[in-house]
């Protein structure tokens, strides 16, 4: 009798099987596997265009079938905002770091959830900028060494971080806004059905959502992958608490 | 065909997986591949539960999962 194997897990369809450039262990993958799994899932590889951001994540582009455009620094939202009042049929996201998003993109990210245009971003908050060899980030943690706060961020000296997700869901423009965790399998399933809804609020025309996702750097944050995980469950978490800060009538 | 399928040439030996894995058959092989890391190996397929948790962390889809059925 022949043996027959069921599929449990193989890789996405509209993953483009190369190999990442990413440091061993960055949840930088994670995320864009969900992507990729969704897009399958939803069946958007036709309609899909990725917005991609200046950070680890510039060659994201590169790692999908899907069609993508390169933004300049922290100007995602504004091209994705374009692309999408021009092409209002096609599944719309920018992909964005916490350097991106947060320190030269803030002004674009802000007016982008204000405007409520359906569009989706995915947010990478990793606490520093790792592209550029881990520089302080708005989303760095006060005591955390950086290699611009070699001594620890004082709110004295740097301010204070900034919750982005509970910020933006104060506006009244977007219609879902959440804060996800990559750091374990079951936060990574809860990831997962958050970009789905994002994924979804953008579909059916409801309006602008964004999911935060906890990430890490191992290689800037000197520890680990297994090490990175544990420090987002216990020294990033507390701060930033995983939610759903806005979901409008209709997200699902 | 193998439960747990390790993509030897796409791991980079980041140990997540093996962090996760409830009944802990994988481990860190000896074996370097191209690019110079040494890929994670499953120790016993039978006692894969296919749970799906190795999958899940991995951030290089390195890893694939099969299951036989009664044909
Ligand atoms: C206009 C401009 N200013 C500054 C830089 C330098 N730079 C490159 S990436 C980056 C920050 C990236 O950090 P983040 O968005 O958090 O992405 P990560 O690498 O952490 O994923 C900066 C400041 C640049 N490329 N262009
Ligand atoms: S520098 Fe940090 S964010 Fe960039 S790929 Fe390496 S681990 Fe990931
Ligand atoms: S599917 Fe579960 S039991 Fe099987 S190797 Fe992966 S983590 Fe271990
Ligand atoms: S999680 Fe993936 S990349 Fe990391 S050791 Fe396991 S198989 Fe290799
Ligand atoms: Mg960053």
């Amino acid at each position: 009798m022949a043996e027959q194997m069921k599929v449990i897990y193989e890789r996405p369809k509209s993953w483009a099987n190369k190999v990442t450039h990413y440091c061993p262990g960055c949840t930088h993958g994670v995320a864009h596997r969900l992507i990729a799994e969704l897009v399958d899932e939803m069946d958007l590889l036709d309609k899909t265009i990725g917005v991609w951001p200046v950070g680890c994540s510039v060659l994201g582009y590169d790692y999908f079938d899907f069609d993508s455009v390169e933004a300049a620094h922290g100007r995602a939202p504004a091209m994705a905002t374009g692309i999408k009042v021009t092409n209002p049929d096609n599944f719309v996201f920018t992909y964005q770091g916490d350097g991106d998003l947060a320190s030269i993109g803030m002004a674009e990210i802000v007016h982008a959830a204000a405007r409520g245009w359906p569009i989706t971003a995915i947010f990478i908050n990793n606490g520093n900028y790792g592209m550029t060899g881990g520089q302080m980030a708005p989303t760095t943690l006060l005591g955390q060494k950086t290699t611009t706060s070699p001594l620890g961020r004082t709110p004295q000296d740097n301010g204070f971080p900034i919750r982005v997700a509970e910020m933006l869901a104060q506006l009244d423009g977007p219609a879902y806004i959440a804060r996800v965790s990559l750091d374990s399998p079951v936060n990574i399933r809860k990831a997962k059905s958050a970009m789905r809804k994002a994924f979804n609020a953008q579909i059916r025309g409801i309006g602008f959502s964004l999911v935060e996702c906890l990430s890490t750097c191992p290689t800037n944050w000197r520890l680990t992958p297994v090490e990175s995980m544990e420090r987002v469950r216990k020294e990033v978490m507390p701060y930033f608490p995983l939610g759903e800060f806005k979901v409008v009538e209709g997200v699902l | 065909m193998e439960r747990v399928s390790i993509d030897e040439q796409r791991c980079k030996s980041c140990g997540l997986c093996i962090s996760v894995c409830p009944v802990k058959i994988l481990i860190i092989s000896d074996r370097l591949n191209a690019r110079g890391f040494r890929p994670a190996q499953c120790t016993d397929q039978d006692k894969c539960t296919s749970c799906g948790s190795c999958v899940l962390v991995c951030p290089d889809i390195a890893i694939e999962l099969h299951r036989e059925v009664k044909a």
